[in-house]
C-alpha cells in the first residue's frame, strides 16, 4: 500500500478561517440588506432633510437625482455596496461629514464608556452572583435579587437624571455632561478618540483627571445594568453546577468550601460567563442612546438615532456596519477565549 | 486563579475610582463664552447653503456682509457694514455699493469688491436653497456677469431686472446667504468647479467677528476671535457652543456655573431656574408663526363666516397661559412683530356664543366634522387637542391625523387637506418674506403648483390682495411700506383662511455677568461680539 499523500497542518485552520470570512461576510451583506431596504421604506425623506422644506421644485429634483433616488432600489444598494466594499461609507446628509470620518469620532466615545461600564459590571457583578449561590436563600441572596431587579427595572434616564442631580448638582463629586469640561476640550491630541487614554499618552493627568470625573457616573450607570444581568446569571450558572456530582465528590474527599467554590464550581462557569459578559458588552458598544443624550455623550448610539430621524441612511448604514462588525468580532473573541478556558473546545 | 479577595479589591478600587471628586468651578473663564444649545440642525456652514438656525447663528458671527444689523439696535433695521454706503439709480434698479477699506479677511486677504462679486455670483450660480432670496430679484447663473458687476477695486453694482423697494433688496442682503467670502481661499479649494462648495461646508472664510476653531457635527463649535476685527477685538475671545440635548441637563449645568448660556430650557427648568441667585431668564420675541389654514377647496370650509367663527373658537389665552406658556405669546398676524410692518392688533379670543351665532348664519347652527391634519410635535399635538374641544364646544367635530413631516407636508403641498395646524418662519429679514407666502397667490388652479405659498397650498383665491402685496415689494418709502403692510394684514385678519395665533419666544437662562447677548430678535441671528463678562 503506497503512503498516502501527507496534509498540510495548515489545512484545517485555513478552512476554518475562510469559513469565519465567509460568515463574517454574509452576515454582514445579510445586515445591510435588510437596514438598506427597511431605510428605504420609512416615512422620512432624505431629500428633504437636505433641502429643506421651503425649497423649490428644482432644488428638489436636483438633490434627488444626486442622491441616485431616481435607480432602482437593488440598483441603489449595488452602489451602495461597491462603495462600501471600498471602503467609501458616502458622506452623511446631516452633518456633511464622510461617514468613515463621523464614526472614527463617535465610536471610541462609546468604547471608551462601554469598556470602563462592562468592567464595573464584571468586577461588582461576578463576585455578587457567586456571593448570591453560595449563600442562596440568605439576607445576601436576597439583597443581591433586589440589588438587580433595581437594575433591569429602573429607568436609565430617571437614574441618570437624579445621578446628574445628586452627585454633579447637589454634591460636585462628578463632572457634568460631556466628555470634559468644557475649557478642556481640544487641548489634548486626538490619537485613539478614547479622551482617557489620549490625556495619558499626553501625560495631562489634569484631563485624565477631568475625563475620569465625567466618565464614572454614565460608566457606573451602565456598569450597574451591566452588574444586574451579570450577577443573576453568575448565580443561576453556579446553582446548577453546586448541584452537581463532582461537588459532591469533592467536598466528600475533604476539599475546603473556598476550593470547591472557586477551584471547582467557579472553574466550570468561565466558559458561559465569557459568553454573558461579551453579550452584555456587545450590548453596551452598540450605544446606549438615552445614555447618551442625558450626559451629552457623543457616542454611536446617539449617533445612528438622531441619523435615522433625519432619514441619513448613510450613517445609518455606516453605524449598522460598526455594530454588526463589533457583534461578529466579539463572537469570535469569545470562541477563542473558550478554547483558552475549555480544552475540550479546541 | 481569580480569588474572592482579589475581586473584593477589584470592587473597592472601583468604588474609589467612583468617589474622585472634581471641585465645581463656579465660573467660566472671563474671556470666553460656553454655550449649550442644540445644534445638531448644522448641515453646513457654506453661507450660499446654509438655511439652518444654528448656522445662520455661527455665519452671522463669522462673515460681513454688505449690509447688516447692529445688536445694539435692531430696531434701526439695516445699516452700513462691508459696504459703507450705497447709493441707488434713477431707473430704481440699480444699486452701488461703495466698499469699506482697510477690511481683512480672517486669511490677511483684503476684502474687495471683487469678493463681494464673487460672493454674490456663487450664491446664485450654486443655486442651493436660500438662492431664492436672491434670484427673486431676476439674478440667475446666466445673467449674473452682466447683473452683478464689480465696477472698481472698492465699487459694486448690482442691477435687478425691475424697480424694488430699496429696503426689500437690502434686507435680503443681511440674510446668510449675503455672507462675504474670501474669493482667493475659496477657489484655491475649489474641487470639480463646485465653487468651493464642499470645503466651505466644514471651513469658514470670513472677515467677521469670530473665526472658526472646530466644528464636530451634533457636538461642539468653537469660534476663536479676530483681533483684526474692523469693528474692533471682541471680549469674547473664544466661543464654545455645545450641543446638549436635554433641557433639565442645560439647566443642571447653568446652575453649577458650567456654562454661562442654556439656550433651550423647557417651561418647567426654566421655572425652576428662575429666581436663582447669579441667573436670570430672558426672553425675545423670535420670528416663528404657530398657525392654522382653512383649505378654500372645502365647501364649508370656503364660507367666510365658518372661517371668522373657527377664529372665536381657538382658546388663545388659554394654551398661552398652559403648554405654551413662555414659549409662545398672542399674535394673530403674519408679520412677527419687529418686522417692519408690523401689526399687534389681536381682533380674536375665544367666544364661543358668537361662534355659534357664525355657524348659525352660515347655515351650521349644529356644526360639522371637520379633519386637522398635525406634524408629530409635541407642542402641535397639544394645540390640536386645544382646537379640539374648544371646536366641539360649537358642535364642530374634529379628527386629528397625526404624521410625520413628510406625510402631513405632502398632503399640505397637494391641497387635499381640511384644516392645517403647522409653524412658519420667516425667510429673510423684509416683511415680504411672509407677505408672499401668506398673501400671494397669482393663479390658484392646481397645475399652477406654487407649493412654497401657503395662501395657494390652501386655494385662496385672491388677485386684489396679491397686487396689493406685491405693490408694497416697489414702494420705496420706508414708512410708506410700513403702512401698506399694516392695511394688508389688518384686511388678511379679516378674510384670510388663515388663524395666526402664536409667535415664537425664546426663553434663554444665563449667569448674571454676561452682558449684550442679542440672540437676534424675530429677524436675524446671534451676535457674540458685543457679549462682555
Amino acid at each position: 500500500m503506497g503512503k498516502g499523500r501527507r496534509q498540510s497542518p495548515f489545512l484545517p485552520a485555513l478552512y476554518k478561517g475562510g469559513k469565519t470570512l465567509a460568515t463574517i461576510a454574509v452576515t454582514m451583506l445579510g445586515l445591510l440588506f435588510v437596514t438598506f431596504f427597511i431605510g428605504r421604506v420609512m416615512p422620512v425623506d432624505p431629500v428633504l432633510s437636505i433641502v429643506g422644506e421651503r425649497a423649490t421644485k428644482e432644488i428638489y429634483d436636483a438633490a434627488f437625482l444626486e442622491l441616485g433616488l431616481d435607480k432602482p432600489l437593488i440598483v441603489q444598494f449595488y452602489y451602495y455596496l461597491r462603495d462600501v466594499v471600498q471602503g467609501d461609507f458616502g458622506t452623511s446628509l446631516r452633518t456633511g461629514f464622510p461617514v468613515s470620518g463621523d464614526l472614527i469620532r463617535v465610536f471610541p466615545a462609546t468604547m471608551e464608556l462601554a469598556t470602563l461600564g462592562t468592567l464595573i459590571g464584571v468586577i461588582l457583578g461576578v463576585p455578587l452572583g457567586v456571593l448570591a449561590a453560595v449563600k442562596r436563600g440568605t439576607w445576601i441572596d436576597q439583597l443581591a435579587r433586589v440589588i438587580a431587579l433595581i437594575g433591569y427595572s429602573m429607568p436609565i434616564f430617571w437614574l441618570g437624571l437624579i445621578g446628574l442631580l445628586v452627585l454633579y448638582g447637589i454634591l460636585g463629586w462628578v463632572g457634568g455632561p460631556g466628555r470634559l469640561d468644557i475649557y478642556y476640550e481640544d487641548i489634548v491630541p486626538t490619537v485613539t478618540g478614547m479622551i482617557l487614554i489620549d490625556s495619558a499618552l499626553d501625560g495631562n493627568w489634569d484631563i485624565f483627571q477631568n475625563a475620569i470625573s465625567h466618565i464614572i457616573l454614565p460608566a457606573s450607570l451602565l456598569g450597574y445594568y451591566s452588574l444586574a444581568y451579570i450577577s443573576r446569571m453568575t448565580r443561576s450558572f453556579m446553582l446548577e453546577q453546586m448541584s452537581a456530582e463532582y461537588v459532591i465528590t469533592a467536598r466528600v474527599k475533604g476539599l475546603s468550601e473556598r476550593e470547591v467554590i472557586w477551584n471547582h464550581v467557579f472553574s466550570n462557569i468561565k466558559v458561559q460567563l465569557i459568553t454573558v459578559i461579551a453579550l452584555s458588552y456587545a450590548g453596551l458598544l452598540e450605544g446606549s442612546v438615552l445614555t447618551e443624550i442625558i450626559f451629552a455623550w457623543p457616542g454611536i448610539g446617539s449617533y445612528i438615532t438622531t441619523s435615522l430621524l433625519s432619514a441619513d441612511m448613510n450613517a445609518v448604514m455606516g453605524g449598522t456596519v460598526v455594530v454588526g462588525l463589533v457583534f461578529v468580532c466579539l463572537n469570535i473573541f469569545s470562541d477563542l477565549l473558550y478554547k483558552f478556558f475549555d480544552p475540550r473546545a479546541q | 486563579m481569580i480569588s474572592m479577595r482579589s475581586m473584593t479589591i477589584g470592587a473597592a478600587a472601583v468604588l474609589a475610582v467612583g468617589a474622585i471628586g472634581v471641585p465645581a468651578i463656579a465660573q467660566t473663564p472671563s474671556n470666553m463664552l460656553i454655550i449649550a444649545g442644540q445644534i445638531d440642525d448644522i448641515t453646513t456652514l457654506d453661507p450660499a447653503q446654509s438655511f439652518e438656525f444654528s448656522g445662520s447663528d455661527v455665519s452671522r458671527n463669522i462673515y460681513g456682509k454688505l449690509v447688516n444689523f447692529d445688536p445694539s439696535n435692531l430696531d434701526a433695521g439695516y445699516g452700513p457694514d462691508l459696504a459703507e454706503s450705497w447709493t441707488v439709480s434713477d431707473d430704481g434698479k440699480t444699486i452701488t455699493f461703495k466698499m469699506r477699506e482697510g477690511v481683512k479677511f480672517h486669511s490677511g486677504n483684503p476684502v474687495t469688491a471683487k469678493d463681494a462679486e464673487f460672493s454674490l455670483r456663487r450664491a446664485v450660480t450654486l443655486n442651493k436653497t436660500p438662492s431664492f432670496i436672491f434670484t427673486q430679484f431676476g439674478f440667475s447663473a446666466d445673467n449674473v456677469e452682466q447683473t452683478i458687476v464689480a465696477t472698481g477695486p472698492m465699487t459694486l453694482q448690482i442691477t435687478t431686472d425691475r424697480r424694488y423697494a430699496l429696503s426689500f433688496v437690502l434686507n435680503c442682503l443681511t440674510s446668510t446667504i449675503g455672507g462675504i467670502v474670501d474669493s482667493k481661499l475659496v477657489m484655491a479649494n475649489e474641487v470639480d468647479g463646485d465653487l468651493g462648495n464642499t470645503w466651505l461646508r466644514n471651513n469658514t472664510a470670513g472677515s467677521g467677528a469670530y473665526k472658526l476653531g472646530s466644528w464636530k457635527a451634533n457636538e461642539s463649535i468653537t469660534l476663536i476671535s479676530n483681533p483684526d476685527f474692523y469693528l474692533g477685538a471682541p471680549a469674547m475671545e473664544r466661543v464654545v457652543v455645545r450641543h446638549i440635548g436635554e433641557s433639565a441637563t442645560q439647566r443642571l449645568l447653568l446652575e453649577k456655573g458650567d456654562i454661562d448660556v442654556a439656550r433651550n430650557l423647557n417651561p418647567e427648568d426654566v421655572a425652576g431656574v428662575s429666581g436663582k441667585a447669579g441667573i436670570r431668564v430672558d426672553s425675545e420675541l423670535r420670528g416663528r408663526l404657530m398657525y392654522i389654514a382653512f383649505n378654500q377647496k372645502n365647501e364649508i370650509l370656503a364660507n367666510p363666516k365658518v372661517v371668522e367663527a373657527m377664529k372665536y373658537l381657538i382658546d388663545y389665552e388659554g394654551m398661552k397661559n398652559s403648554f405654551l406658556k413662555g414659549q409662545y405669546t398672542i399674535h394673530q398676524a403674519f408679520l412677527p412683530r419687529t418686522y417692519l410692518g408690523a401689526i399687534s392688533d389681536t381682533p380674536y379670543s375665544l367666544n364661543v356664543q358668537k361662534a355659534k351665532t357664525l355657524l348659525a348664519e352660515a347655515g351650521y347652527p349644529d356644526g360639522f366634522e371637520v379633519g386637522i391634519i398635525v406634524r408629530e410635535a409635541q407642542e402641535r399635538l397639544e394645540i390640536g387637542q386645544s382646537l379640539q374641544n374648544t371646536f366641539g364646544k360649537a358642535g364642530i367635530k374634529v379628527n386629528i391625523t397625526v404624521g410625520t413631516a413628510k406625510q402631513m407636508l405632502a398632503v399640505y403641498r397637494a391641497r387635499q387637506h381640511d384644516i392645517y395646524l403647522g409653524a412658519w418662519g420667516p425667510d429673510y429679514p423684509d416683511p415680504n418674506t411672509n407677505a408672499a407666502t401668506f398673501a400671494v397667490n397669482q393663479d390658484n388652479r392646481d397645475e399652477a403648483g406654487l407649493t412654497g405659498q401657503l395662501a395657494w397650498r390652501n386655494s385662496w383665491d385672491i388677485p386684489k390682495i396679491s397686487e396689493d402685496t406685491l405693490a408694497a415689494v416697489v414702494e420705496n418709502d420706508r414708512d410708506v411700506r410700513a403702512k401698506m403692510y399694516e392695511s394688508i394684514q389688518r384686511e388678511h385678519q379679516k378674510v384670510s383662511p388663515f388663524a395666526i395665533m402664536f409667535q415664537k419666544i425664546e426663553q434663554t437662562g444665563r449667569q448674571n455677568n454676561i452682558k449684550n447677548l442679542n440672540l437676534g430678535g424675530a429677524i436675524t441671528a446671534v451676535s457674540y461680539w458685543v457679549v462682555t463678562k
